[in-house]
């Protein structure tokens, strides 16, 4: 990773396959533009999403992580968003405790239709991540200094 | 055609003679600037800024690259010092020209001539000629063309006059790179913009269109009335831009003859449009929409992304009217039907309006709020007490658009009270159905009746059959209807066809044969990396060489290739070819997106024998090229880093083996209610066993209280008919005065006990369970029912009618109260049949004693689609209709005489009447059994008290475990003949599953390490369809996963504490690679 110029921050998202990840398809088809920062992991459900995996990737030096979920009432599998919605929480409190910062992890809620919103929302979060700067874990340390 | 090859900035290129070296350096990938060349349009050399210079150093010559022609051994260079400067000096010409173009301006900044030394002049057009091109190549018209000579050149109409000849197609301005052209300087007519179906009509699109952005597949289609082509005008402009030559104007319309055995109508009807409610000023007034065109405004995918916004002038609109029943239940039109989902519509688009804009007032005024479905009352109330949506009974009689602010005065003489004179800045109005043209014609060519309105005729006991055997109908062609019950209608109709097709099922199909699957338990892994050039839908923006080259050097990759079009015909076979060829045994394909194209290339893989759980995609278009068309190169990285990412994933996917589960092809149908009798009727019409369990010890069940329809049919002969059927059938069995006592199993494959009233139990194997209990009238305690025998039931009233006798003589008062034990505190919801019934009993009483006098105080009267038309008919009849508030209910006293004491609201004067007879509209409630059932079964219900469906809209009659399906008043209250529709979707329902003889389960499941389960039941609190269970063969009792209950939703996966819980085709080592490739750790 190079900090030299502005800091392009790398963001994971996890799309539930039956409406974020549609929605996301669906700004690709509206041709909306959004900042190249975000890298798309499909899941079935948003409920899927483990915080071992959320903190893997935080571990590992992602400056953001985005947890998309359909809208509430709406999941495919009835609740699994609510689950991503607590698990999120959850790991927000921790993300703040250990100086990664809440801000870093967001949840949101989707409908297959709003491909619009999903290009908002990645734009506004890439924004938010950049004012926030680099995250204090990086690629170039070694892991063995972290501790 | 010859090939020549010439070299450009040192690099041979080869190309078709005929080519210009623009051509070639583009073949090449070298970007050359352009100003005014155009792909559609022949080259003319005007800006000079895709000059080149051309020949060898010393006796070189500077060119236009777009009209050199390419020729054997020319020496081509882009980019040396002489062209640069000859190029800046072009462009900084062209700025100082016209300064504001931003065309100029961006293909300036790409050549990094920021600003012009010249003087800036304050011109619009830099003369490239492409609307002069276009008008004349394109659409062979010429109706503009250059006039003047040097300084005084310039873009015009022969002599400066309106041209006759233009089309107003704006052809020219759009093709214009300053936005010069003004078409009403070309032509004295006006401009007419497609309007766009899609969005109503608020907005325009092309004559070459998707209709659908979110339909699967996603093609475009040209509107024959409009394409410029079809309209016999050169212009084939599109063809130009399909790199995959799929646009053909010849296509023609086909007939086709087909052998069917049944035919299902599911045409819908046309929505009202308008005429004969002009004082509306719809279509007219420009801040007055339809409510499907405010449905488009609220949509994220609608003209504004969501946003509402005043037509006339794009601002927020601060307050909104609804105005409902526009060109429904109204005389004037002759819809004198109710549309049915109009309410509900407009309650949801005014909650969306205030969730999108907290400080918009919504108004809706109707004459009652239908909210008759289940929960529909629920969310009318939190529309008036959480959204704060203001509620006006009383219908507007005129709107009128004020000139300056183009907002609308609403205004309504009501016949007694105040008249009302309100203004807002937008109105919706309710727009019905309205059977069209079309249908009738399609009914003629049928030989289908159809009511007076136009609709589909079907009989209350037949909802989906039509006048002719072999023709069913489904969805608001038969009754206006929302999206729930025309889903429901639709498997119903499904059924009926389905009985006709018993014996011919299946002998159409043809089983597909694929070889056998490779195995790959211990077998490194070797990918296939197919990378999608999609046209230039990702090569235009994505380096695919480049993603190629990174894939080509990463483990486990043996090949890796791109192509034009990965998904055509060719490539698949080329992808078997290169398979068997490499030996490879999983495949990665960098293109679209898995949700339209994953299934294609996993029966490609399927045809070569590779397990389809070994193949998997990287979605560089819709998430990459298509989203970061401005940065090519942050676009390749990502597009590069997706794919590193997905090979990470597939070097560890494994097959998926599914395994076939065996169908008990027999049904267990629990109620021998109207539901229950023709669930168990359809299925066994469709040559399937059933079982059909009723704890009385008799068929009937509800039917046994009622006895005439609304429409006048006969229900007792119905009873006995339908009782007769069942008892007959010699594949239904008949379990009477039994209940269910235990299920075990999964779809395909239940084993049920059912132990009769003297205490036998049998064991009943089934592979479909239909939950068709029923539900319970109510039994008041109000009003003094029970201590007055004046006072009774409308089912009472309706027995007494049946039986023959005079309830009402004529001069006696009948008064009628609505919503008892429905809509209150304890039961905050609709019983849906209470308002018809009530009018079809008042009917009853007005046609033998024209002079009793019937009664009716009610909160909204409830008579939607058709039932409308007997309100109606009531209320010619005499029959008088109060509304009361339930705030303060009307009170019944009696002595001698029995009273009732009520406000009149159009009066404002308190009424106190005597009443020979009190009948009480009392609601439905949940079978007494609903619990025990859930709990036996596992079956979610309501918060009422009824069965909870899996979804509303999408699986009305399904539960949410597979092979468990739902009908009649268990699901919640409605009509005899809504119960039958409900009845026959159960059963096509059930069919889907009763017609196979296996389930295949498997794939995108769960799956336990035993090693590691602590039998902590974490996962079966998470699980929503009871897929976890204790297994009780094994002897540390840990859990197991039902693999044909698993939806494969992974959130037991995720919340197992001892990570003891995989969900296969997402297992955390897949995830975690994934996450690791693209963090570029290790």
């Amino acid at each position: 990773m190079h900090h030299t110029s502005e800091f392009e921050p790398q963001i994971l998202a996890f799309c539930c396959h039956y409406c974020a990840y549609a929605a996301a398809d669906l700004a690709g088809t509206f041709r909306a533009q959004y900042p190249t920062n975000v890298r798309i992991i499909r899941v079935p459900c948003s409920g899927k999403v483990d915080p071992m995996h959320i903190m893997q990737a935080f571990e590992h030096g992602a400056d953001g992580v985005l947890v998309a979920g359909c809208l509430e009432g709406g999941c495919h599998f009835l609740e699994g968003n609510l689950r991503a919605k607590r698990r999120v929480s959850l790991l927000r409190q921790i993300l703040d405790e250990i100086g990664i910062k809440s801000d870093r992890l967001r949840m949101v809620n989707l409908s297959s239709a709003m491909g619009q919103t999903f290009a908002n929302t990645v734009t506004e979060f890439t924004e938010q991540i950049r004012e926030l700067g680099p995250s204090p874990i990086t690629n170039n340390i070694p892991r063995g200094k972290l501790r | 055609m010859n090939v020549i090859s010439l070299i450009i900035d040192e690099r041979k290129v080869e190309i078709e003679e005929g080519s210009t070296v623009l051509d070639a350096a583009h073949k090449a990938g070298i970007q050359t600037p352009t100003l005014c060349y155009h792909k559609a349009l022949k080259p003319y050399g005007s800006c000079r800024v895709c000059l080149v210079e051309i020949g060898r150093k010393d006796s070189s010559t500077l060119q236009a690259s777009c009209t050199y022609p390419a020729q054997e051994g020319l020496i081509v260079r882009t980019s040396t010092e002489r062209v640069i400067h000859a190029r800046t000096i072009a462009l900084e010409l062209l700025l100082a020209r016209c300064p504001d173009s931003e065309e100029v301006q961006r293909v300036a900044a790409e050549c990094g001539v920021p600003d012009t030394r010249f003087t800036k002049k304050d011109e619009d057009c830099i003369l490239c000629g492409r609307c002069v091109r276009m008008c004349e190549e394109r659409m062979g018209r010429a109706a503009i063309g250059f006039v003047g000579r040097g300084s005084k050149k310039e873009v015009a109409t022969p002599f400066g006059s309106p041209s006759d000849v233009c089309q107003v197609c704006g052809a020219c301005d759009f093709i214009c790179p300053t936005g010069r052209i003004d078409l009403s300087r070309v032509s004295t007519r006006k401009p007419r913009p497609i309007l766009s179906e899609y969005n109503e009509r608020l907005t325009s699109r092309p004559a070459i269109f998707i209709p659908s952005p979110q339909a699967v597949p996603n093609l475009a289609l040209i509107d024959r009335e409009h394409c410029a082509r079809l309209l016999g005008r050169p212009c084939e402009v599109c063809k130009e831009f399909c790199e995959a030559g799929a646009i053909r104007f010849d296509q023609q319309e086909k007939k086709q003859a087909l052998d069917v055995g049944a035919i299902i109508l599911a045409p819908g009807v046309d929505r009202f449009d308008g005429a004969g409610r002009s004082e509306y000023g719809f279509a007219r007034y420009s801040n007055v929409v339809s409510n499907i065109q405010f449905e488009r405004m609220l949509s994220a995918s609608g003209p504004n992304e969501g946003e509402v916004l005043r037509p006339s002038d794009a601002r927020h609109p601060s307050s909104i009217a609804f105005i409902q029943c526009v060109g429904s239940r109204d005389a004037v039109t002759g819809n004198k039907y109710c549309s049915s989902f109009c309410c509900m519509a407009a309650i949801k688009e005014a909650i969306l309006a205030r969730e999108h804009h907290p400080d918009t007032c919504v108004t809706i005024f109707c004459m009652d709020v239908r909210a008759f479905g289940k929960g529909f009352d629920r969310f009318y109330e939190r529309a008036k007490q959480e959204y704060g949506i203001e509620f006006v009974q009383g219908m507007i009689s005129r709107v009128v658009e004020l000139p300056r602010t183009k907002n609308l005065r609403l205004s309504s003489v009501p016949e007694e009270g105040e008249r009302l004179d309100r203004e807002f800045d937008m109105v919706v109005l309710s727009m019905g159905f309205q059977p069209d043209e079309d249908l009738r014609r399609t009914a003629e060519k049928l030989k289908l009746d159809l009511n007076e309105f136009g609709f589909c005729q079907t009989t209350p006991l037949d909802p989906v059959r039509t006048s002719r055997d072999g023709v069913f109908v489904a969805g608001v062609f038969q009754e206006p209807k929302d999206i729930p019950e025309t889903v429901v209608q639709g498997s119903g109709a499904a059924a009926c066809a389905l009985e006709l097709l018993s014996g011919a099922r299946g002998t159409l199909v043809t089983e597909k044969i694929y070889p056998p699957e490779r195995d790959v338990t211990d077998a490194t892994p070797r990918i296939g990396v197919f990378v999608c050039h999609c046209g230039t839908n990702i090569a235009s923006v994505v380096n695919v060489n480049r993603v190629v080259e990174v894939a080509e050097k990463l483990p486990f990759v043996e090949h890796a290739e791109a192509s034009i079009y990965t998904c055509a015909d060719g490539s698949q076979e080329h992808i078997k070819e290169i398979v068997e060829e490499k030996d490879l045994n999983r495949i990665l394909v960098a293109s679209c997106t898995p949700r339209t194209h994953l299934a294609l290339f996993r029966e490609t893989a399927r045809e070569v024998g590779i397990n389809p759980f070994l193949v998997e995609m990287a979605n560089i278009r819709e998430q990459c090229s298509w989203v970061h068309s401005a940065e090519p190169e942050a676009a390749t990285r990502k597009a590069i880093d997706l794919m590193r990412m997905a090979v990470a994933r597939t070097t560890r996917l494994t097959p998926a083996l599914p395994e076939e589960l065996p169908v008990t092809k027999a049904a267990l149908v629990l109620g021998g209610g109207p539901s229950g009798m023709t669930a168990a009727l359809s299925l066994a019409a469709q040559g399937f066993q059933v079982h059909l369990v009723e704890k009385e010890n008799e068929l009937g069940g509800g039917l046994r209280d009622l006895r005439y329809t609304l429409e006048g049919d006969d229900v007792a002969s119905f009873r006995e008919r339908l009782t007769r059927a069942v008892t007959d059938h010699p594949a239904i069995e008949l379990h009477l005065g039994s209940r269910l006592t235990g299920i075990e199993g999964h779809a395909g494959d239940f084993s049920s006990s059912v132990v009769s009233r003297d205490g036998n139990s049998i064991e009943i194997k089934h592979g479909v369970l239909i939950v068709a209990t029923g539900g319970k009238k109510l039994k008041p305690d109000q009003y003094l029912y029970g201590e007055d025998a004046r006072v009774l039931t409308q089912r009472e009233l309706e027995a007494r009618i049946a039986a023959g006798e005079h309830v009402a003589q004529n001069g006696d008062a009948v008064v009628m109260i609505q919503c008892v034990g429905s809509r209150d505190e304890e039961r905050p919801y609709c019983s849906r049949v209470c308002c018809a019934q009530a009018v079809k009993n008042a009917l009853k009483i007005k046609e033998r004693s024209p002079d009793a006098a019937v009664i009716v105080l009610y909160r909204d009267i409830r008579t939607y689609g058709f039932h409308e038309i007997a309100y109606q008919k009531a209320r010619e009849a005499g029959v008088l209709f109060f509304r009361y508030d339930p705030e303060a209910p009307p009170v019944v006293s009696a002595g001698k005489d029995l009273m009732v004491e009520f406000d009149d609201p159009i009066t404002g004067r308190r009424r106190l009447l005597r009443t020979d007879l009190l009948v009480l509209s009392a609601g439905i409630v949940p079978g007494e059994d609903n619990t025990e059932i859930s709990d036996l079964a596992k079956l979610p219900l309501d918060e009422d008290g009824f069965f909870l469906e899996a979804h509303l809209k999408l699986r009305p009659v399904d539960f949410a475990s597979e092979g468990i399906f739902l009908c009649g008043l268990a699901h919640s209250p409605k009509f005899l003949k809504e119960n039958i529709s409900q009845a026959l979707a159960a059963a096509g329902r059930a069919a889907t599953i009763l017609s196979k003889d296996s389930l295949v389960v498997g794939g995108e499941i769960a799956w336990v390490d035993s090693t590691k389960c602590v039998s902590c039941l974490t996962c079966t609190r998470v699980c929503p369809y009871g897929a976890p269970t204790i297994s009780f063969s094994d002897p540390h009792r840990r859990i197991e996963i039902d693999l044909a209950k698993c939806m494969g939703c992974g959130s037991c996966a995720a919340e197992c504490p001892a990570l003891a819980i995989q969900l296969h085709n997402f297992l955390d080592s897949q995830i975690s690679a994934a996450i690791m490739a693209m963090m570029g750790a290790k």
